[in-house]
C-alpha cells in the first residue's frame, strides 16, 4: 500500500473512532453515574452469589439438626433456623441461583415471546398487523398477576409452571413495546430499500429492525427483571412457585412467614433479598434508560422561548465599532457576535465574529452552506439561544436598543412586537392543537394589548394581508388543515399582527415547492415594500437570496466572508467561495455538454476549523499565507466587504478561478 | 436494453370512497438508455409512481412493464432499483457501509467477491473504498446519496428511480451528485427516472420531461421542446418559478388565479383539475367554462392535457421567450 492511500486512510478512520467512541460513551456515563454505580455493582455482587453462593452455603443449608429448631438469630445462625434446624441465612444464599435462574428465565420467555408477537404484524403484513395489534390490547388489559395466576392454573403447579406463568403473563408489555419501536422503524426509508433490494421479511426483522431498536428492549427488559423477582416471590408464597424441597426466595419467604409473630427474621431475611436483587435491577434499567434517553436529545436543535442572552462585553481581539459604524436609522446593527456551544472538545464557535447592519425597509440575505452558522446568528439576533449556547458581541442593537444590556422582559417585549420570525418548517411552529385564529390572536392580545374582538379581527384583517383566501373562515382552522405554504403565510401574518420592524426569515421556502416559494417570496417582498420592513433572508440558495435582497451576506464557517450587492452576485464577486457557490447552482442556461461546477471538499466542523482562512483547503487560489493567518473582512469604498487575500486575482480575471473540476471531487 | 412502461397506472390510498387517488391514470414510458426527468408539486404522485415500480405500493389499476413484461416482484435481483430522497433515513445506521451495500448484491456472489465488488462500487461512486468498514453516521449528505446510488447499482439494474435524490441536499453538494449520475449513466447506459421538483436540475439531466399535476400527467416531450414552447399553462408557471440570478425573472403569466392554494387531492376539482389556479382558465377568461366541466385529454402537441394548449398560448407565451433571449445574447 502506497503512503497516500494509507493516509486516506487514516484520515478516514478518524472520524471512525470518534464515532465509536461516542457509541461507547453512551453506555459510560451510565456506569459512571450514582445510581447506575451502585446498581451496577449490586447486580454483578448478586450474580457473584449466585454462582458460588451454593458451593459456599449448601453444607450448612441443608444439614439438618433437630436440637436447634426454629432459633432467633444468634452468632452461630444469624438469621436463625427452620423447622429441621437449617441455617436460614445460609439457605438464603444458596437460594440465590435458584432465584436469580428463575427470574431471568422468565424474563427471557417474556421478551422473546414479546417480541415475537410484537414483530409478527411486521413479517406477515398488513392485515395480520391488525389482528396481532388486537390480540396484543387485549392481553395487555389484564393485570400481569392475574395472566400469572391463570398461566400457573395451565401450567401445573411447580418451578417450571411459574417459569412459564410470569414469563408469559410479561410478555403482552414487551409485545406492545416492540409494536411501537417497529413501527417507527418501518417507516424509514432504509427499510423500504432493503425491501426493494428483494430482502424477505424475516431477514430485514433481524439484520435492520432488531439492531435499532434493541436498546429500548434492553433497558426494559433489565427493569422487567426486577419485577420478576417480586412476582416469583408472590408466587412460591401463594404456594404456586417452586415446591420443596427445592426452595428460592419465595418459599422461604412463605415458609417463614408462619412465624413472623414469634420468629420475624425467618420471614425477612428472604424479603431483603428480594428487594435487594429487584431494586438493582430495577435501578440498573432506570439508570440505562435515562442515559440513553439523554443521549438522544442532545441534537435537538435550539428552538424556544426568549431567553435572556449571557451577555458579556465584546470579544477580546475585536475593538468595539471598529468595522461597522452604526447609523442612526439602523434597524439593527451586529458587531462581533459569536455563539459557542460547551461540547466534549471544549467550547465550539459555530459562529465566529459577525458584523453587519440592516438598514430600514432593507433587505439583506445572508447565505452559506448548512453548518455556516447563518441560522444560529438568526436566532441569536431574536435571542433565542438557549444554554448551553452562548452569545456574546460587541453590539447587538435592535432599534436603537441594546439587547445585551437590557432586562430581558423588556427585549422579550420589544422583540414580541417588533420582530417577526418565520422558520423553514411551520408545522413545528405552531400548535397543532390550537385554531390559527386563535394563535395569532393570542400574540395580538399578549403583545399589543387587544381586546378579545379587537384581536379577532385584526386577525382577519393581517391573513387578507397575507393574501390568504377566505381569511375569516380560515381563521377558524387547524394548522393541518393547512397546506405548506399557506401555513408559511399564517406565519408571516402571525409575525405582522404586531407592527415589525423587521422579519428574519430563516429558509421560509426550502420546504415548499418552486410554484409556492415564489408567491411566498414576492408576499414578503410587498410586505417589505408596503411597511418598510426590513428583512433579513437565511437561504442555502444563492438564487433565491439574490432575486429578494438588496444585500448579500455570504458566511462561512461562521465568518462572514464576503457581503456584496445582489445585483453583483452573478459577475462580480470577489471572494472564491461566493463564484464557486454561484456556479454550483444549475440554472436554465447551464450548458448541458459540460459538467456542473462543483465545490470539492466540504465545509469544516464547527469543532475543527483549520487555522487561516477557514475556505483555503477547498479554494483554488490558495496560497500559503492563506493557511497560515485568516484574511480579515475589509471593506472597499463601495462599501462591499471581502474577506480574502487574493480577492483583487479574482476580480482581475473576469471569468475567474475554475473551481472545482467533477472528477477531483469527492463532496 | 430495457424501456420501462408505465400503462394507465392507478395508485389509490385508503378505502375506494374517502382514499387518496394518489396517482390517477399514468401512461409514460421510459426508453432504454435514457434520462427521464418527471416534475410536479408535492402532492402531485411522482413519489407514489416511483415506489409502484419498485413493488412499494400496490397498483389499483394499470400496470408498470419492463420490456413489455409484468416486473418481477419476489426474490432477489430485482431489475428496477429506487434512490430515495432522505439519505438521513434509507442508510440504516447500525449497518456498515460495506454491509449495505452488498445487501443489494445478487445472490451467490463470494464473500471475497463481495468484498471485491463492494470496493469497484465505491470506486465507481467516487467515494474512497476504505469507508467499507465505516458507519453512515460519519458521512456527509452528499456522501450518504452516493452509497445509495452504490446500493442501488450493485443489483445490477435495468433502470434506476432517482426520487428527488438531491432536494436534501446543500446546492453546493447537488452539482456533484448530479455530475455523478450523468457520467454514471452515460457509462453504463442503465435508462432512469429522474424526479424532481428543481426545473433547471431535471432539465440539466433529462432527454425526456414528463410535467405532473395532481396525479395525472400534463405535458411531455423532448425536454428542450417542452422547455422551449410549453403547451400547459402548468409548465409554464413552473417555467416562470425557476428562481433566476442577477435579478433577471420571467415574470407569470397571471398572477391571480396562481395565488389560489394547491388543491386538496383527496377531492380533485372536477373538469380540468387546473383550472382553479390557471392563469388561461375560467376565473381568468369566465367564457371558458369548458375547463370546469370536462377533463381536457392529452391529444395536444407534447400530449398537454389542455383544452387550450394550442390557442392559450400566442400572446401569453411571448413573455416567456425572455429566457431564450437571454441565451442568445
Amino acid at each position: 500500500m502506497s503512503e497516500a492511500i494509507e493516509a486516506s486512510t487514516t484520515r478516514a478512520t478518524e472520524p471512525d473512532r470518534l464515532a465509536a467512541r461516542a457509541r461507547r460513551s453512551r453506555w459510560l456515563p451510565v456506569l459512571l453515574s450514582p445510581v447506575g454505580a451502585g446498581a451496577g455493582i449490586g447486580l454483578f455482587l448478586l450474580l457473584i452469589l449466585a454462582v458460588f453462593g451454593p458451593a459456599v452455603w449448601r453444607k450448612r443449608a441443608e444439614q439438618a439438626d433437630v436440637a436447634h429448631m426454629l432459633q432467633g438469630p444468634s452468632a452461630a445462625h444469624w438469621a436463625g433456623t427452620d423447622n429441621l434446624g437449617r441455617d436460614l441465612f445460609a439457605r438464603v444464599m444458596v437460594a440465590t441461583r435458584l432465584s436469580v435462574e428463575l427470574a431471568l428465565t422468565a424474563t427471557v420467555i417474556a421478551v422473546v415471546a414479546g417480541f415475537c408477537l410484537g414483530a409478527a404484524g411486521f413479517v406477515l403484513g398488513r392485515r395480520a398487523n391488525r389482528a396481532v395489534a388486537a390480540v396484543v390490547n387485549v392481553a395487555v388489559a389484564f393485570p400481569g398477576i392475574l395472566l400469572a395466576l391463570f398461566f400457573a392454573v395451565i401450567f401445573g403447579v411447580g418451578a417450571k409452571g411459574a417459569v412459564l406463568a410470569i414469563g408469559f403473563a410479561g410478555a403482552p408489555a414487551f409485545a406492545r413495546l416492540t409494536q411501537t419501536l417497529v413501527a417507527g422503524v418501518e417507516k424509514r426509508d432504509f427499510v423500504a430499500a432493503a425491501h426493494v433490494a428483494g430482502i424477505g421479511r424475516p431477514r430485514v426483522l433481524l439484520r435492520h429492525v432488531l439492531p435499532n431498536i434493541a436498546e429500548p428492549l434492553i433497558v426494559n427488559a433489565t427493569i422487567g427483571a426486577g419485577g420478576a423477582f417480586l412476582s416469583f416471590a408472590s408466587l412460591s408464597f401463594l404456594g404456586l412457585g417452586v415446591q420443596a424441597p427445592r426452595y428460592d426466595w419465595g418459599r422461604l419467604l412463605g415458609d417463614g412467614l408462619t412465624g413472623i409473630y414469634t420468629q420475624p427474621v425467618a420471614a425477612l431475611a428472604p424479603g431483603i433479598a428480594v428487594i435487594l436483587a429487584g431494586l438493582a435491577f430495577n435501578l440498573f434499567g432506570e439508570a440505562l434508560a435515562k442515559g440513553v434517553g439523554v443521549t438522544a436529545t442532545i441534537n435537538r436543535p435550539i428552538r424556544g422561548r426568549i431567553r435572556p442572552p449571557v451577555g458579556v462585553p465584546a470579544a477580546p481581539d475585536r475593538p468595539a465599532g471598529a468595522e461597522v459604524t452604526g447609523e442612526a436609522d439602523d434597524v439593527l446593527s451586529v458587531q462581533g457576535l459569536t455563539v459557542s456551544f460547551a461540547s466534549a472538545a471544549g467550547r465550539v464557535h459555530p459562529v465566529r465574529g459577525v458584523d453587519f447592519r440592516l438598514g430600514r425597509g432593507e433587505a439583506v440575505g445572508i447565505v452559506g452552506e448548512s453548518g455556516s452558522g447563518k441560522s444560529l446568528t438568526a436566532l441569536a439576533i431574536a435571542q433565542l439561544i438557549e444554554p448551553p449556547g452562548q452569545v456574546r458581541a460587541g453590539q447587538l442593537r435592535f432599534l436603537g436598543h441594546d439587547l445585551l444590556a437590557e432586562p430581558a422582559h423588556r427585549n422579550r417585549r420589544l422583540l414580541g412586537t417588533s420582530l417577526a420570525l418565520v422558520f423553514q418548517d411551520p408545522m413545528t411552529s405552531f400548535n397543532p392543537t390550537r385554531r390559527i385564529g386563535s394563535q395569532l390572536a393570542e400574540v395580538g392580545r399578549r403583545h399589543g394589548g387587544l381586546s378579545r374582538r379587537a384581536a379577532a379581527a385584526r386577525v382577519v384583517d393581517r391573513l387578507r394581508s397575507v393574501r390568504v383566501p377566505a381569511a375569516e373562515r380560515r381563521a377558524r382552522q387547524y394548522p393541518h388543515e393547512y397546506s405548506g405554504g399557506m401555513r408559511q403565510r399564517a406565519m408571516i401574518g402571525m409575525g405582522l399582527m404586531g407592527s415589525p420592524a423587521l422579519i428574519i426569515a430563516d429558509e421560509p421556502t426550502t420546504a415548499l415547492d418552486v410554484t409556492v416559494q415564489r408567491q411566498v417570496l414576492d408576499l414578503l417582498q410587498s410586505i417589505r415594500a408596503a411597511d418598510g420592513v426590513s428583512l433579513l433572508l437565511i437561504s442555502h440558495d444563492i438564487a433565491v437570496v439574490g432575486q429578494v435582497c438588496d444585500r448579500v451576506l455570504v458566511m462561512y464557517a461562521g465568518r462572514i466572508i464576503e457581503e456584496l450587492p445582489a445585483s453583483a452576485l452573478a459577475r462580480d464577486s470577489r471572494h472564491p467561495y461566493t463564484r464557486a457557490l454561484i456556479a454550483a447552482v444549475p440554472h436554465m442556461q447551464t450548458d448541458r455538454d459540460r459538467p456542473l461546477a462543483v465545490i470539492p471538499g466540504r465545509a469544516p466542523d464547527p469543532a475543527e476549523v483549520p487555522p487561516g482562512c477557514a475556505f483555503a483547503p477547498r479554494c483554488p487560489l490558495a496560497s500559503e499565507q492563506c493557511r497560515s493567518s485568516e484574511p480579515p473582512l475589509l471593506a472597499d469604498a463601495q462599501g462591499r466587504r471581502v474577506a480574502c487575500w487574493h480577492a483583487d486575482q479574482v476580480t482581475a480575471g473576469q471569468a475567474g478561478p475554475t473551481i472545482g473540476t467533477p472528477n477531483g471531487a469527492r463532496a | 436494453m430495457s424501456e420501462l412502461r408505465f400503462d394507465d397506472v392507478r395508485i389509490h390510498y385508503g378505502s375506494r370512497r374517502h382514499g387518496l387517488p394518489a396517482v390517477q391514470g399514468v401512461d409514460l414510458s421510459v426508453p432504454s438508455g435514457q434520462i427521464v426527468g418527471l416534475v410536479g408539486e408535492s402532492g402531485s404522485g411522482k413519489s407514489s409512481l416511483a415506489r409502484a415500480a419498485v413493488g412499494l405500493e400496490p397498483l389499483s389499476g394499470g400496470q408498470i412493464l419492463l420490456d413489455g413484461r409484468p416486473i418481477p416482484r419476489r426474490g432477489r435481483n430485482r431489475p428496477v432499483q429506487l434512490v430515495f430522497q432522505d439519505p438521513y433515513s434509507s442508510l440504516d445506521p447500525r449497518l456498515t457501509i460495506g454491509a449495505s451495500i452488498a445487501e443489494t448484491l445478487p445472490r451467490g456472489t463470494g464473500r471475497s467477491g463481495r468484498r471485491a465488488e463492494v470496493n469497484r462500487l465505491l470506486e465507481l461512486v467516487e467515494l474512497d473504498p476504505a469507508l467499507a468498514a465505516g458507519y453512515p453516521a460519519r458521512l456527509s449528505g452528499g456522501q450518504r446519496q452516493r452509497v445509495a446510488l452504490a446500493r442501488a447499482l450493485a443489483a445490477r439494474p435495468e433502470v434506476i428511480i432517482a426520487d428527488e435524490i438531491t432536494s436534501a441536499l446543500d446546492v453546493s453538494v447537488q452539482g456533484t451528485v448530479l455530475n455523478l449520475v450523468r457520467s454514471l449513466q452515460a457509462e453504463l447506459g442503465t435508462s432512469m427516472l429522474f424526479i424532481s421538483h428543481n426545473l433547471a436540475v431535471v432539465r440539466y439531466l433529462a432527454t425526456q420531461l414528463a410535467v405532473m399535476y395532481l396525479g395525472r400527467i400534463v405535458e411531455q416531450g423532448p425536454t428542450e421542446a417542452v422547455l422551449r414552447d410549453p403547451q400547459h399553462p402548468y409548465t409554464r408557471d413552473l417555467l416562470a418559478s425557476v428562481p433566476e440570478l442577477g435579478g433577471v425573472r420571467v415574470e407569470p403569466v397571471a398572477a391571480g388565479p396562481a395565488e389560489a392554494d394547491p388543491p386538496d387531492p383527496h377531492q380533485p376539482p372536477p373538469g380540468c383539475p387546473y383550472h382553479p389556479r390557471c392563469p388561461i382558465g375560467p376565473l381568468v377568461r369566465p367564457e371558458r367554462e369548458l375547463c370546469r366541466t370536462s377533463r381536457p385529454e392529452p391529444v395536444h402537441r407534447h400530449q398537454a392535457a389542455c383544452h387550450f394548449a394550442g390557442a392559450a398560448n400566442a400572446q401569453p407565451l411571448s413573455v416567456l421567450t425572455g429566457g431564450d433571449r437571454r441565451e442568445s445574447a
